[in-house]
């Protein structure tokens, strides 16, 4: 009996475990099992494998062949282990040295005429590799330019599998995975000066940006509402390389990297359309979990647009990431935990029709369709909207004579500088962002001056403001004063930030 | 505020009161809807004119917590949306009802005998509170002591001065039944707020609503039923002068505003103001109640 072992990766959540690929063949009737969890899309890996190795213009043994993966609990899913058994299948017949097939990490899914295939997880299997200890990782070319984004490990592209072969033996060289086509940074080509008017969604949007707050822009169709939302990721201050580092974790979990992307440097903007499921939006899937479009949008900006028609359990569901910026996603025999810090943008037409409250259109909704759809936006989610305004629907002489706004990049620095002000003085209580500070903290975090107390509860007597509107105007009127570099949030800040709370009861 | 005690009843010595004529600018016109109209009032305090559209509030004199607790609340919601509570500063009800109306705005008290009779003595700081931030109507002469033959002659002042008559608790025979009653005879709105089955005072309002009232279980459903004349009267209302000591940016707005609707976002534009200062003057003349806020960023000025 011949045996032979191969390195591989298993990607669970959003981390890769390392997987050992044993394969036996031994004498017997001619037979080709996989063992060790394997889930049906490894079953299939046996088919493609066999005619990949063919292809090569390799013979494939009439023995009984087993492929083991351990450790057996660990959960393995999908085509990313074919180039592993294959190359152990060969190895146990001495077609290529077992130890030089020891050194690497190898990874990539077979197509039936032997190419090696992009994979999905590609950077988080090298992290682990490199984590592992191994030399380099082989796999295949479309996966190699995210794979160098990781430190310490060779990265190895291959196309073929009878070129992995030939390398093996040592007959070849294989080519470096090219350059690292980060993304530009500055073409981002919606700018904010694009936006007339609306001064007060624009300046809301600002605020959002600065503290980290979630907004909810409500207005008529067509005022405006996600051209506005759009604009929000380029006036956050750019990713950190370790946040870059995460969000192409993701979108290289999720098959979602471009071939030659490399690091994404930008913030994502995800808008999931309003019959999302309740997996689509926060993660899952029953045979194998795929993050959501929450944890697509990690650092960077989740929009519901027309929010009140997203279903109502998907909506329930997204409570807890908005509040623990991670995702778990828990079936019968494992879980996944997902990131997913995203900054949400909810827009609302202000009823059914969309034009209550218009100046010029008749709203044609019945009273009690008004009552219900008001009921619809209240709830989990919107609690934790810290911001909300109304946007207008400009005339089409307003459009014109207004003047076109800041640019987006004179907005992002004053973000940056609020921002980095946050950071310094919420450090102690171990957040970052002003959306982000527990109600506990908040009195000794924002540091009222004693006018603005009296102010807050003035508005508390005289318009009914809620206890979580009050902490919303605290938070809120934080950023306020962060952006204008105030030590203290005074009276002014408060009243500002009383504007911006729109669903709150008792207007 | 003084108070004397003369035949057994308390007077208040230096109330400030004047006189209102039919043909005088104060005089409410809503009052000439009765068939027999009083030809004077007696008024302390605010302009009649310049008050919010009314809604009574009446009950009886001896609720249980629960009517308590709905008198006020209630109150405090109808003063919160602008709108002026009218009671007749009896027990029970009635001062809970101005009370709560006191928290977030005005209210009026239709007094029994003579503008400066405090009935019950036991209201004296009630009435004392309205006297300066509400009003006092009386339709009798000053020092005239109350008699309980007019209880149920100034219950048609109370309903005809207001667009809706709120019972919220009244036994089977109850003076407040008799306001319903003459606001039933002037047109008005009636509502009864639904009580226990299991106590008296809740016979009178389960009485009305079986004869039809409407079921009156927060502030908004009566609001929703008197729009249409709440919009009327915010459109005949003249607008006060902006006070001397307010600040430039909202007395512009205020100025500007008139009696027009705007949107926030056509304010800004025709006051060059930023989002920020924009957002404050509107905040401050929110909280100081010169503005109201509609949907699609409306603004509407008020006062």
């Amino acid at each position: 009996m011949a045996v032979a072992k191969a390195e591989s990766v298993a990607v669970v959540g959003l981390d890769g475990y390392p997987v050992e690929v044993e394969v036996a063949i031994a004498q017997g009737l001619p037979a080709f099992n996989v063992v060790g969890l394997p889930d049906a899309s490894i079953q299939e890996s046996r088919e493609r494998v066999r005619a990949a190795v063919v292809s090569s213009g390799e013979e494939w043994p009439l023995q009984r062949i087993t492929v083991n993966l351990s450790p057996a609990h660990l959960r393995k899913a999908g085509p990313g282990f074919d180039l592993a058994i294959a190359l152990g299948v060969l190895a146990a017949r001495g077609r290529v040295a077992q130890e030089r097939l020891r050194e690497l990490c190898l990874l990539g899914e077979l197509s039936l005429d032997g190419a090696v295939r992009r994979v999905r997880g590609a950077l988080a299997s090298a992290i682990a590799a490199a984590a592992a200890g191994k030399r380099a990782i082989l796999l295949p070319r479309a996966n190699a330019t995210e794979a160098t984004l990781v430190g310490g490990i060779d990265v190895l592209p291959v196309e073929h599998l009878a070129q992995a072969v030939r390398f093996l033996r040592g007959e070849c060289v294989l080519d470096p995975p090219a350059e690292t086509g980060a993304q530009d940074e500055d073409v981002d080509e919606l700018d904010l000066s694009d936006v007339r008017g609306q001064v007060i969604p624009k300046r809301a949007l600002e605020v959002a940006a600065s503290g980290g707050h979630n907004l909810l822009l409500q207005g008529p169709p067509g005022g405006g509402k996600t051209m506005l939302a759009r604009r929000l990721p380029g006036i956050l201050p750019p990713l950190t390389h370790a946040e870059a580092l995460e969000v192409t974790q993701i979108y290289s979990v999720a098959g979602l990297l471009a071939e030659d992307g490399g690091l994404m440097l930008r913030r994502p903007f995800r808008a999931p359309h309003q019959s999302v499921s309740m997996a689509g939006l926060i993660g899952g899937g029953s045979l194998t979990p795929q993050p959501g479009e929450a944890s697509l949008a990690h650092r960077g900006v989740l929009f519901m647009d027309e929010a009140a028609e997203f279903r109502r359990d998907a909506v329930q569901a997204l409570r807890g990431p908005l509040e623990e910026g991670t995702v778990s996603i828990v079936r019968g025999r494992w879980s996944v935990t997902y990131p997913c810090r995203f900054q949400l943008v909810a827009a609302t037409n202000p009823c059914p029709c969309g034009y209550t409250g218009d100046p010029i259109r008749s709203c044609k909704c019945l009273p009690g369709r008004l009552a219900a759809y008001a009921e619809r936006l209240s709830g989990p989610v919107v609690d934790r909207i810290d911001l909300q305004v109304e946007v207008e629907r400009l005339k089409k002489s307003e459009i014109f004579s207004q003047d076109p706004g800041e640019p987006s990049a004179d907005v992002r620095k004053r973000v940056t500088a609020a921002r980095s002000l946050q950071a310094a003085r919420l450090a102690p209580f171990g957040v970052g962002m002003n959306a982000e500070i527990p109600p506990p903290a908040l009195e000794e975090a924002c540091m009222l001056a004693t006018s603005a107390k009296r102010r807050i509860e003035r508005a508390v007597e005289s318009s009914g403001l809620s206890a979580r509107g009050v902490h919303r105007v605290m938070r809120v009127g934080r950023t306020l004063a962060d952006l204008r570099g105030d030590e203290r949030v005074d009276l002014r800040h408060v009243d500002e930030a009383l504007q911006y709370r729109l669903l709150d009861p008792k207007r | 505020m003084r108070f004397a005690s003369r035949g057994g009843g308390l007077f208040a010595v230096d109330l400030d009161w004047r006189t209102v004529s039919r043909n005088d600018a104060e005089h409410p016109s809503l009052l000439d809807h009765l068939p027999d109209p009083p030809e004077r009032l007696w008024v302390a305090g605010r302009d009649l004119a310049a008050l919010p559209p009314c809604v009574a509030i009446v009950g009886t004199r001896t609720p249980t917590h629960y009517g308590q607790e709905v008198a006020r609340g209630l109150a405090a919601d109808f003063a919160r949306a602008g709108l002026c509570v009218v009671s007749g500063l009896a027990r029970g009800i009635d001062s809970w009802a101005h009370a709560g109306a006191l928290e977030n705005g005005t209210t009026i008290a239709v007094l029994p005998g003579g503008i400066d009779r405090c009935y019950p003595s036991s209201n004296r700081e009630l009435y004392e509170r309205i006297a300066e931030r509400g009003a006092l109507v009386a339709e009798v002469e000053p020092g005239t002591p109350t008699h309980k033959r007019r209880f149920t002659h100034r219950n048609r002042i109370i309903a005809a001065l207001s667009l809706a008559v709120v019972v919220v608790q009244a036994a089977e025979r109850s003076g407040a039944l008799s306001t319903a009653q003459h606001g039933l005879g002037v047109g008005r709105e009636i509502f009864a707020v639904p009580g226990d089955v299991r106590v008296d005072v809740s016979a009178g309002v389960h009485g009305l609503l079986r004869d039809g009232a409407g079921v009156c279980c927060r502030a908004g459903d009566v609001i929703e039923r008197i729009r249409p004349e709440l919009e009327r009267a915010a459109a005949e209302r003249t607008l006060g002068a902006a006070p001397g000591d307010m600040a430039p940016d909202p007395r512009r707005i205020l100025e500007m505003l008139g009696g027009e609707v705007m949107t926030l976002g056509s304010i800004g534009s025709a006051t060059g103001l930023g989002a920020s200062e924009l957002a404050i003057a509107v905040s401050q003349l929110e909280l100081d109640g010169w503005i109201a806020r509609g949907p699609g960023a409306l603004v509407r000025r008020v006062r």
